[in-house]
Parts: C-alpha cells; structure tokens; sequence
C-alpha cells in the first residue's frame, strides 16, 4: 500500500471501500475478544473457516473485537439480519451453516434465553443489547480489528482528514470543549480545557498520552474498545496532537491485556503503511509518532504523574503537581494525559459534531463544560446480575434500568438473592444502595452519593454480599498497592486494613468505627496523591449505608450476609434434606456424612466454611448460622 | 543460549536504550518466568545502570518475580467481580489442594499459584488463568479438576 498524500486521497479511499460494502452480504461475525476466547472463541473461529471453505457458500466471515455479551460467549452473529447465537460450539457451526445461512432456518436452541424464557432472534432485541446506545462500541462487533479496511470502509480516519484538510488547532479544541466531553478515566475533567492549556504552552516538545493502565478491577471497557477498535483510539490520539501541537505520543497499557498489545501494534504499522503516523500526515506537515508502554502492574500507574514516571523508565510513584502535566508532564514537557475511552470517543465527535453528541446525555454545557455529563459511558456490569459484559448507554440512565433492564435482574433470584448494592467507581468509588436505584447515573449524581464514575466499573452486589467485607477487600487493595510514598496512605490504610481484618473475624471493638471516620478524613486532607485522598471511599460510603452491618459484626459478632467464615457455621435443615449425598461429595474435607436418602450432618471441626454444600444443594437444606444463633441451633 | 547472550538480544531490541528498562525487565521475565540474578547483573553492566535502579523496579512492579517460578503458573484473578462470585474460596481451594500459599511454588517446581488484581474478563467470574489459558465461572468444585489435568 502506498502512503497516502492528501486528505482528498484519503476521502476517495473511505468512499471506494465504502462502495465494496454491500449491505445484502451475508455475514458471519465471531467474536474473539478476551471473554469469548475464554469460552473458546479461537476454535469456533477456525472450524467457522474449514466449514465454510468445504461448504462453498457465498458468506463472509469475520472475526471481531468484543460484543460486549462475555457472559454468553463464544457469540455469533448473522448478517444482515443480525441473528445472534450465543454459546455456540463447534459442533454447531456445520448446521448453523446447512441451516441458518443456506436456508434462513433459525436455530432455536442456540438463542439468548431470559430468565422468564423468552427466546430473543435478533441481537438488536435482546434485552441486554436493545437500550445500549453504542457510540465508542458502534463498530466493535462489526469490523475486522486486524484490518485497517475495515475501519476505514466505516469513515475510519474521516475525522482527521476532514481536520487537515484545513481546521485551525483552536477549531479543534473548541468542538471538544463545547462538545461537553469529561475524559472518561474517572475524574470527569473536561477533556477540550486541557487540550487549551496544553495549546497554550509555547514549547517546541508536547507529548500526548493514552492512559490505558485500565487498572479498576472490574472494570475492562478499555481492553475492549483496543481489542475490538484499536484504529479508534490511534485516531483520537492523532486529532489530540494536531491540536495541542505534540508530535510523540504512547499508550501506556497494563501488560496483563496481551490480546489488546497486540492489536495496537498491529494498528499501528498498519497506520504508518497509509502514511497516517509517520512524517508529513496526508501531506499536511503534521508529524505524528506512536509508541506503545507496557506497565508492570502497579495500580497507582494509572496516576498520571506515576504513568509518566513510569514512561521515563522510572519507579511508578506520583510526584508533586506543583504544576499540571498540561504544563510540565512527560520529561517535564507539556502533555495531555486521556484515557482510553475519551480518545476513542474523539473521532466520533468530529465526524457528527457538536450538537449531535451533545444531544446525549444530562445537563447544559453550552457555557460550561462542567454542566452536564454528555455522550455515553460504558459500564462494565458485573458481579450477581443475570447479564454480565459491557454496556454502552447515554449518560443519565438509571441504576435500576441497567441493573435490571439490562442486566436482567439479580442473578439465582430463585434461591432467594435480592439486590442490595452497586459499587461504582473501583477502589476510589463507593457503594450506592438500594434506595438510590431510580438516580440518574453520570458524573455529578454519582459524585453526590458519595461514590464516582471512576472508569465505570459497576459491581452488583446481593444480599449474600457482606458490605464489611467490600470495604475491606479495597483497603487491602490499596494496601497492596499504595506506592509507601506519603504516610497517611501507606499507614492509614494498614491501620484501617488492620481494624476491617479484626471486624470481619469478630473481634471488632467497641472504639473502632470512630477511629475509620478518624484515619478517612486525616487520609483525605492530607494524602499526597488521588489514591490516598480517595482511598477512604469504600470504607465511608460502606459506613454511610451500612452501618448496621458493621454494627452486627462488633456488637453481635454475626455477618448478616452470611459471609464472613469466622462468623458462621453450616448446618444442615432436618426438613428440607433429602438424602441425595450431593453436598457430601463435593465436601471438599468430607465433613459432610449421611446415608443416601437420610438427614446428612456436618461434622463442625471439620468444616472450612467454604459453602459448596450451600452452592451445589437444589432443596435450600443448608442454613448458615450466625450470631447468637450459633449457639442456639447448634447447641441442642 | 547463555543468559548473558539472550539478555544481549532482548537489550539489543530496544535499542540499548535506559528509558526501555521496564520492557527489558519484561521480555527478561518472559523468558525465563522470572528475573535471574545473572540476568540483572548483566543489564546493569551493560546499560550502565545501577542495581538500585533496576532492582526498585523489579520489586515495586508486580509482575515480576526475583524467584524461580513453577512450571504451571495458576493465577486466581482477585478482582471486584471474581471477588463478589467467590475468588477467595477459589483460592482457599487451591492452596488446599496444592498444598501451597499464594505467591508459593511447590517443592517439585511444578506449580506456582499468583494473583492478579483483575484481567478484565470480569462477565466471566470467578476466573482462574493457568499457563495462560483462562477458564471462567469456575467454581470451587470446577477448580481441582483443572489442576488436575496439569499435574
């Protein structure tokens, strides 16, 4: 492929490969992100490719980025009619092929299923799917991320062409900033005003940088949008430079997400071929270079001046922001820092502009770029709700919408699990309870029930999950990762660890939730970086709503979850066993004896409080007890 | 090769260039499944840099490892969402059958077990990842199984 020269030549190229595409061809889409290989996408795949090549039908095959619908993968979908199989298998395909693509015929048992039963053809019906508003996400079950084409056939790269075709830097930035767009990593600071302030610096050297340390458990939207969209973000990250003037870009990417290294890498030399990175971009005299940063696993890394430590081949630990990175960032040059997210929703803007995307989403912005959340968020929903992946939506949707619209409700509802809380915002977030589940989510509601957006991590919680326990689980997240810098954050959370440890094994004493509300305010005021001021949230927002939890581990040493293993003991229901011996062989210390069809007892020394039993049992025969009832039932 | 001779490449692929240091580390690691002593020896040597250096980043970052690891390598993602469906008990259940901690490798260098703040495979949890190969909604039942077709 010859380097392109002019944005004019790039526009004939979008417009040729966009008359190839024939909407009537029948097409075969396979999703091959990180979830669906899992469930063994790659086999499907190629055993899609062999069946065909025998079968001599006129069908394309293509093999995706992410669908977003992990849980079901490996997932199919047929086009043009958007048929959608999930959880196929290879033994699936030649009849998806003799039946589906030859005759039309659908097969049903390879249809998503709702919890009531329902059997949805269609991807565009499917509940998961139907309210989602896919913006960042639009191509990523459609296109080839190993193909430059693919993405170009699709606009791909209009924007920036459109741009050097002859936008000045400042027409640039101003789209951005009215277009209400706050960088999608956590903060919600908008992305166009530091885009300014970086322009405003009159150095020769910038740099911009993309912030894909996605380091949130729980949260992989970024892994994604690069897996399934890599040329989305090279794009985003083009258009930043040209207007901020940087001609040295990286993305800083966790090494834990091979699949996603991959992929840029392969973007990128395919970007430099069309002469789209490189020197002289379309011939316009913008010079833009692309390097790719693998990360060691260290959280804090996804604080900026600790990315840009890490960039310059440094230990990973922030350092003082007595001036902002748009000033003094990456080797003390001017730099513009986005996420993932934010650069890929770039090139959408250009393209649709303004009003369009501002017609998206909460509040104004016509003169502040602080009045609303606008666009769409992903959210990676996860945790015990029936449909698990990631879900692009219009800011302002609410809590419940997605949890139970979407996310088809809390999951073994049956075995009597009900919602009790979503933890948003990763381990600077906070839970928000039940009461909350008609607000509307964007950055500003989130922030006032006292968690964030974060990067949109969403973590359903049940009434089986203990809040002590939560709480505890990040601090000793934090504790682990906290970079020992500053001393609030690294002794605070130890002292906090410390106290949530003894809570969780029923020695909580009577002094101790003071002293948390004391260690959260002295680490907030005087951290020195993000992740001790917001450290405190899981444990603050935990005692803000669930205070009577921590009450009943201190005061009745029980876990009203049933959670805690130090707090509870298994018993089996006289009642309701059956004999069926299915606990006792998957007892993982056989402490679990009976003869087949008579009660079964579990002997308590032996018991490890790991609630298989409760798990695998179809007749709800297992009690956990805590509390002052230990005593009363296991007594007798 | 020698380890003298691989590391030579890997410095060589980048350049010789210090500000590479953390991807040298890395291409180290995933050569050897940890950083041997020699190997650090020698990139302080040869990129005139100094072991305090190299040695804060081989301990701050937590993918590496200063130890010689086990052939297998189990890493139980620990992350929000495994976290909430079970991780700890998956973990429990492992250390019980392997007869090891987190972070351990048992005595015959077979296997190793680790854990990872999160793979974002988070629809897919409880997940465990061994060698590599991501096995998810696993249960604690599920698990033995899987290590069982390693041993």
């Amino acid at each position: 492929m010859d380097k392109l020269k002019s944005p004019q030549e790039l526009d004939s190229l979008i417009k040729e490969l966009e008359s190839k595409l024939n909407p009537e061809q029948k097409k075969i889409s396979i999703c091959q992100g990180t979830g669906c290989l899992a469930s063994g996408a790659d086999k499907v795949g190629k055993t899609f490719v062999d069946e065909i090549k025998k079968s001599n039908l006129d069908v394309k095959l293509i093999h995706t980025g992410c669908h977003g619908f992990c849980e079901r993968g490996p997932l199919v979908v047929i086009h043009p009619e958007g048929i959608m199989y999930q959880k196929v298998k290879e033994k699936d395909i030649p009849e998806i092929l003799d039946k589906t693509i030859k005759d039309g015929e659908i097969i049903k048992r390879l249809l998503y299923k709702d919890t009531q039963g329902n059997r949805y053809e269609k991807e565009q019906d499917v509940p998961f799917y139907k309210d989602q508003k896919r913006i960042v996400f639009a191509l990523n079950g459609h296109i080839d991320p190993t193909r430059i084409q693919d993405y170009i056939s699709n606009q791909g790269y209009g924007s920036i062409s459109k741009i050097l075709a002859g936008w000045k830097s400042e027409k640039v930035i101003d789209t951005i900033i009215k277009s209400g767009l706050r960088g999608r990593g956590g903060a919600g600071f908008p992305a166009g005003v530091k885009w300014q302030s970086c322009a405003e610096q009159k150095n020769s050297k910038k740099y911009v940088i993309c912030n894909a340390d996605e380091g949130d458990p729980g949260a992989f939207m970024d892994r994604s949008i690069m897996e399934g969209n890599p040329h989305s973000v090279i794009e985003g990250m083009l258009i930043g430079a040209f207007a901020v003037g940087a001609d040295e870009g990286y993305i800083y990417i966790r090494n834990e997400y091979p699949l996603a290294v991959k992929r840029l890498q392969v973007a990128l030399k395919q970007a430099h071929e069309y002469g789209l990175l490189g020197q002289n971009i379309l011939g316009s005299g913008f010079n833009f270079e692309i390097k790719v940063n693998r990360g060691g696993g260290a959280f804090v890394c996804g604080e900026s001046t600790a990315l840009m430590q890490s960039i310059e081949g440094k230990v990973g630990r922030p350092r003082v922001k007595w001036q902002h990175t748009v000033k003094k960032g990456l080797w003390q040059k001017p730099t513009v820092i986005n996420n993932v997210e934010t650069w890929a929703n770039i090139p959408a803007i250009i393209n649709r502009g303004v009003d369009w995307f501002t017609s998206i989403g909460t509040g104004d912005v016509t003169d502040n770029p602080w009045g609303g959340s606008k666009g769409t968020k992903i959210f990676s929903l996860v945790g015990k709700v029936n449909n698990t992946g990631l879900v692009e939506v219009p800011m302002g949707m609410t809590l419940r919408k997605l949890v139970f619209d979407i996310g088809g409700g809390i999951k073994n509802s049956k075995k009597g699990r009900k919602f009790k809380a979503v933890q948003t915002g990763g381990p600077s977030g906070g839970c928000i309870p039940e009461k909350f589940l008609d607000n509307p989510i964007d950055f500003d509601e989130l922030e006032k029930l006292g968690s964030m957006m974060g990067s949109g991590g969403m973590i359903v919680m049940d009434n089986r999950t203990c809040m002590v326990q939560v709480a505890r689980y990040f601090v000793d997240f934090l504790k682990e990762e906290s970079c020992g810098k500053c001393t609030p954050c690294r002794e605070g959370l130890r002292g906090m660890s410390e106290i949530l440890n003894r809570i969780v094994r029923g020695k909580g004493r009577a002094g101790d939730i003071d002293l948390l509300y004391n260690l959260a305010t002295t680490m907030e005021t005087t951290s020195f970086c993000n992740l001790g001021k917001t450290a405190a949230n899981p444990v603050l927002s935990t005692l803000k709503y669930f205070m009577d939890e921590y009450k009943a581990h201190i005061d009745n040493i029980e876990c009203p979850a049933r959670e805690c293993g130090d707090l509870i003991k298994f018993q089996v229901d006289k009642d309701n066993c059956t004999g069926c011996t299915l606990c006792a062989k998957n007892c993982p210390t056989e402490a679990i004896s009976g003869e087949r069809k008579k009660n079964h007892h579990i002997d308590q020394d032996k018991c490890v409080q790991c609630g298989v039993c409760d798990d695998v049992c179809n007749f709800n025969a297992i009690n956990i007890l805590s509390g002052p009832e230990i005593n009363q039932k296991l007594g007798e | 090769m020698e380890i003298t001779q691989k590391v030579d490449n890997i410095i060589d692929n980048y350049g010789g260039d210090s500000k590479s240091i953390l991807a040298i580390l890395q291409d180290v690691q995933a050569e050897y499944n940890y950083l041997p002593r020699e190997a650090v020896n020698h990139i302080v040597e040869k990129m005139e840099v100094s072991l305090a250096r190299v040695s804060a980043l081989a301990t701050f970052f937590s993918s590496f490892s200063l130890t010689p690891r086990g052939e297998h390598i189990i890493t139980i993602c620990m992350g929000t969402a495994c976290y909430v469906r079970g991780a700890p008990q998956i973990l429990k259940e492992v250390e019980r059958d392997l007869e090891i901690k987190d972070g351990e490798t048992t005595p015959d260098q077979k296997f190793s077990i680790e854990t990872v703040n999160c793979v974002g495979a988070c629809a897919l949890g409880p997940l465990v990842i061994v060698d590599g190969n991501y096995h998810g909604n696993i249960s604690t039942t599920d698990v033995k199984k899987v290590v069982e077709t390693y041993k």
